[in-house]
């Protein structure tokens, strides 16, 4: 029963692109094989230019949390993944020990090693290109990326998204990091509210199954729970413990379902949606 | 100091996970568990980050400006505002609801 539902699961729902749905979906089999290199260049700048400019929200959270103007240039220049940087700074400015926060971001990070499967495949950099090339994978490239008919247009796609979201995100978190001083109180501005929404707009693309939602649920109540008791930086990551625990609950509940169905009705084709 | 520690393991480590998946032979991590943790990783951390810079200050769960300012957020992304649009909204609304009270 159980492999009859993996084998009629759709292969890449639960792939490295399953995380990224602010694309479509990857190239189909029988997709047009050619887009104008303009369109590409198009989407790819629509991408770039919008959340490059998000940067400066970044700048101005960073500087809100103390650090140095060269810190906070260093951090878009050397660690350029938004959700990582947001999540340093705020561990940081919560007090959080620098260890801990360092591990809250590289967890974080980790979801780019993903990407990075799907992209070696897509875009087939030869060796020597891919330090750099690895440097921008990122949300944002990937979204690009994987929805390119053909490899000319994901090499593009990736490139221009990549070049300019880098460019962009470092000017504008350096004005930024510049601006906060002469903004004066950032909370009266509201910008303290800027890395939750970032967090959230990265997240609501990702609650597509139930799966994902009960996780998200679980880690917010460990979060909540555990932020008056443990120091900071420790609840959030307590909160990743929610993934195993959820991906353990489901299994355990879908082979109960599926034996019970099996109980009931043996003749009929049951447990197949996993 | 420590903020340099910070930064540094953080540039390192977040530089080599992208390396590593370029690099990585295709099989190691297209393994179904690792790929649903992969999935489910950034959800758990994403959304607990969410929650504690929206009601956490220091070690205080507090109910303030920000909770409208995300409430914005959430439906500027259920209207599928663009990015900017979403992380304006919740400034701006933020900024407001401050200006108010």
């Amino acid at each position: 029963m159980r492999r009859v539902a993996e084998q009629t699961a759709p292969p890449e729902s639960t792939g490295a692109i399953g995380a990224i749905s602010a694309g479509p979906p990857g190239p189909a089999p029988d997709a047009p094989p050619h887009k104008p290199d303009a369109a590409v260049v198009r989407d790819a700048l629509g991408v770039g230019i919008a959340v490059g400019l998000s940067g400066f929200a970044f700048g101005v959270t960073a500087a809100g949390s103390g650090l140095s103007l060269l810190q906070i240039c260093a951090l878009s220049l050397f660690v350029f993944t938004g959700a990582s940087q947001f999540a340093l700074v705020g561990a940081l400015a919560a007090g959080g020990n620098p260890y801990t926060a360092a591990a809250g971001a590289f967890f974080l990070g980790v979801r780019n090693a993903f990407y990075g499967l799907r992209l070696s495949q897509l875009l087939a950099f030869p060796r020597a290109l891919r330090p750099f090339a690895a440097h921008w994978v990122i949300d944002e490239t990937t979204a690009v990326t994987v929805a390119q008919p053909d490899r000319r247009s994901a090499r593009i796609g990736f490139t221009v998204t990549g070049l300019t979201l880098y460019v962009l995100w470092n000017l504008t978190t350096l004005v930024g990091a510049m601006g906060a001083e002469a903004l004066g109180d950032t909370e009266a501005w509201g910008l303290d509210a800027a890395s939750p929404a970032v967090f959230l707009a990265l997240l609501a693309p990702m609650l597509r199954s139930t799966t994902e939602r009960v996780t998200a649920g679980v880690a917010v109540l460990l979060a909540l729970t555990l932020l008056p008791v443990l120091p900071a930086g420790v609840p959030v990551l307590l909160s990743a413990l929610a993934a195993p625990l959820v991906l353990f609950l489901m299994g355990r509940r879908r082979r109960g379902a599926a034996t019970a169905s099996q109980k009931e009705t043996t003749e009929k084709k049951g447990g197949r949606d996993s | 100091m420590n903020v340099w520690i910070a930064i540094g393991l953080t540039a390192a480590g977040c530089y080599l996970a992208k390396y590593a998946g370029l690099l990585v032979p295709a099989g190691v991590l297209e393994r179904p568990l690792v790929q649903r943790m992969a999935t489910l990783l950034p959800v758990a951390l994403l959304a607990a980050l969410t929650a504690q810079q929206t009601f956490g200050d220091g070690q205080q769960l507090v109910l303030d400006a920000r909770a409208a300012g995300l409430a914005a957020a959430a439906l500027a992304l259920i209207l599928r505002a663009p990015f900017l649009v979403v992380v304006g909204a919740a400034v701006v609304v933020t900024a407001g609801v401050r200006a108010l009270g």
